[in-house]
């Protein structure tokens, strides 16, 4: 099975900044990805390489097999609806379905129209006039009814209040149960990811902090407490991912592929929220003690519930 | 791919429809009656011999409207050019739309190739009829006017050239929004950069087109065109062989060869002595006597005046020659934006 997105070593810069580095990813298709970082982690880089709105500097990407917006027939495979949801301001929602219906030879009519319908957006009204959350459905209307194989949606739901928030991802899950789709979506919000996915990539500055199947991260990653220890002690096979200590007890995050046997610890499980943010502070805590390349600072994970 | 060009466009296009529509009526329903003034008024003439009176009327009489529509024809590639060339890329960049269209299942060179296509063709066919329209209308004012129509005036506006003008100034609109990313400035850019080459291209350019023809004759009675007495100074000027000339530049050569400015000649004494108060003043100067005899011995000095043209049957090359030039720079741009957009950044 060909995967929805390999890159190898990929790299973008922009003068001096590097807005993506060494970007090694091997995403399965069929998967629904939630792609986390803080702002300006280079999320959207990443999704326009891999569409093709840029060409990376360093590294390749592959996706569903081939090269982002080589020739129409890549371009037919892959929808991106893009950061803020462009549409045609002076186009009204109906020109927006022919222009879909015109530009993709793949087009799904009934599916863009019963979409529209269910939405009770007025076909004569102008995309200019939308509200936010309309605009963001019309967009994603178009990237479904192309009918593509990997869909691509960079901070889909930033503009949207918490209701239209859940609905529209309520609404992305049936159009992915409904059309076999795989799916990146970017977020600063781990919240509003993990309802929806079930492959996570986080990058922080530039860099892909950790990339792999929901289930499985959670599985291998384990909070141990227990008396006061040196992380130096523990097995070789325990990666500490963070630590914090208090006089006698320490509290590790591991990720560990073994299960835990010493019985010293009580291992308890640990959230995707959670498990987020370990690796975002590990990279901070890099930088703030001079290991880190990087020196500017940027904004951290934002936690909303 | 040709619906959006055509949805995107529409309201441009068909203002524009709508303009030179009006221009077509103005100048169908005023046009016969022109060129019926015109020919009425030749032969009314033509049974008494010189008609340059009625020439200088009917020109004077029709200056306005020629003016105007001169006018149109100079602004119309300029106003393609910003309204139609920068805005045709850059509102897409500026309003992030690219992202949306660079997305569906069509390559972003042949998105470019259709709506840069196309709207040329628009752009070329409203400054073709538009230039129809006006050289057809102009024709008798054109030849009733005392000067030539190689002028860079009347060149500009009349014949095929206003169409190269006016594909090279949409792909320069288009370039430049390319490159600067929003409207309003790169309509400013693209006006700035026209206007500069469509000033520059008459005075450095055009001449050169061909190389001028030059000639060196004498001033007599039956060729001299202008006759101005200054105390000892004398203007003098006379028409080259072919009327309608295009005349680039003309000197009087003293009997050395030096360019003069002026002919120093005695006033007070001598064959170009002014003439007294009561002699009868002539409209034309090679009718006067007194001029008659001046110029007698300003050619026995010596005096030539040299003067390099372009006669007026290079009209119709000209026209060919620069609308090739402009249509060359445009196929340049369109290539060059062609290379561009593949590597534009998002």
């Amino acid at each position: 099975m060909t995967a929805a997105l390999r890159a190898q070593g990929l790299g973008k810069r922009y003068g001096r900044l590097w807005a993506l580095t060494d970007c090694t990813l091997d995403v399965p298709a069929g998967r629904v990805v939630g792609l986390v970082g803080p702002n300006g982690a280079g999320k959207t880089t990443l999704l326009n390489l891999a569409v093709g709105m840029l060409t990376p500097t360093s590294g390749t990407i592959e996706v569903l097999g081939g090269r982002p917006a080589a020739s129409p027939e890549q371009l037919a495979k892959v929808g991106y609806v893009a950061q803020d949801s462009p549409t045609y301001a002076g186009l009204s929602v109906e020109d927006h379905l022919q222009f879909g219906a015109r530009l993709n030879p793949g087009w799904d009519d009934a599916l863009a129209r019963g979409r529209i319908r269910r939405l009770g957006l007025d076909l004569s009204r102008r995309a200019g006039k939308l509200s936010g959350g309309q605009r963001a459905q019309l967009a994603l209307t178009l990237g479904v009814a192309k009918r593509p194989e990997l869909l691509l949606l960079d901070e889909p739901v930033a503009s949207l209040d918490p209701l239209a928030r859940r609905e529209f991802l309520q609404d992305l899950m049936e159009a992915v149960a409904e059309h076999e789709l795989s799916v990146v979506l970017s977020s600063h919000l781990v919240s509003d990811l993990e309802r929806v996915c079930d492959y996570l990539v986080v990058l922080v500055d530039a860099r892909v902090q950790l990339g792999g199947d929901i289930d499985t991260l959670l599985a291998t990653h384990h909070r141990l407490t227990g008396p006061r220890r040196d992380p130096a002690r523990l097995p070789a096979d325990q990666h500490v991912i963070s630590a914090s200590h208090t006089d006698r007890q320490s509290t590790f995050l591991v990720r560990t592929e073994a299960p835990i046997i010493d019985p010293a610890w009580t291992v308890g499980q640990i959230g995707l929220e959670d498990l987020v943010l370990a690796y975002m502070s590990q990279t901070a805590a890099n930088r703030d003690s001079g290991h880190g390349s990087h020196t500017d600072d940027r904004p951290t994970l934002e936690v909303q519930r | 791919m040709i619906w959006l060009t055509w949805r995107q466009s529409r309201g441009g296009v068909l203002t524009m429809a709508a303009l030179l529509a009006v221009l077509a009526v103005i100048l169908g329903v005023t046009g016969p009656s022109l060129a019926h003034d015109y020919s009425a008024g030749l032969a009314a003439c033509g049974s008494g011999g010189d008609c340059s009176a009625f020439l200088e009327q009917f020109f004077d009489d029709n200056f306005a409207p020629f003016l105007a529509v001169t006018a149109v024809m100079l602004v119309l590639p300029a106003l393609i050019g910003v309204f139609w060339g920068a805005p045709l890329i850059a509102r897409e960049l500026e309003a992030g739309t690219h992202r949306l269209v660079w997305n569906q299942s069509i390559t972003r060179t042949r998105w470019l190739a259709v709506k840069l296509g196309l709207t040329a063709l628009a752009a070329m066919t409203v400054a073709g009829l538009g230039s129809l329209a006006v050289t057809w209308w102009a024709s008798p004012i054109d030849s009733a006017a005392d000067f030539p129509r190689m002028e860079p005036l009347s060149f500009a506006a009349r014949g095929i050239v206003p169409v190269g003008y006016t594909v090279f100034a949409f792909a320069l609109g288009v370039t430049v929004g390319m490159l600067v990313r929003h409207t309003l400035p790169a309509m400013a850019i693209t006006l700035a950069v026209f206007v500069a080459v469509q000033i520059a291209v008459p005075l450095m350019v055009r001449p050169h087109l061909l190389p001028p023809t030059r000639s060196t004759i004498e001033i007599t009675e039956s060729n001299v065109s202008r006759f101005i007495r200054a105390n000892d100074d004398l203007l003098v000027e006379a028409n080259v062989a072919s009327a309608d000339a295009w005349v680039l530049s003309s000197h009087i050569r003293d009997a050395s060869g030096h360019a003069v400015a002026v002919i120093s000649m005695p006033s007070t004494s001598g064959p170009c002595a002014s003439p007294p108060p009561d002699a009868e003043e002539h409209a034309d100067p090679g009718d006067d006597p007194y001029v008659a005899a001046c110029l007698a011995e300003i050619q026995r000095l010596g005096y030539r005046q040299q003067t390099t043209y372009h006669p007026s049957s290079r009209f119709w090359p000209f026209q060919w020659y620069e609308a090739g030039i402009y249509t060359a720079l445009a196929l340049g741009l369109a290539g060059f934006s062609a290379w561009r957009i593949r590597r534009l950044p998002a």
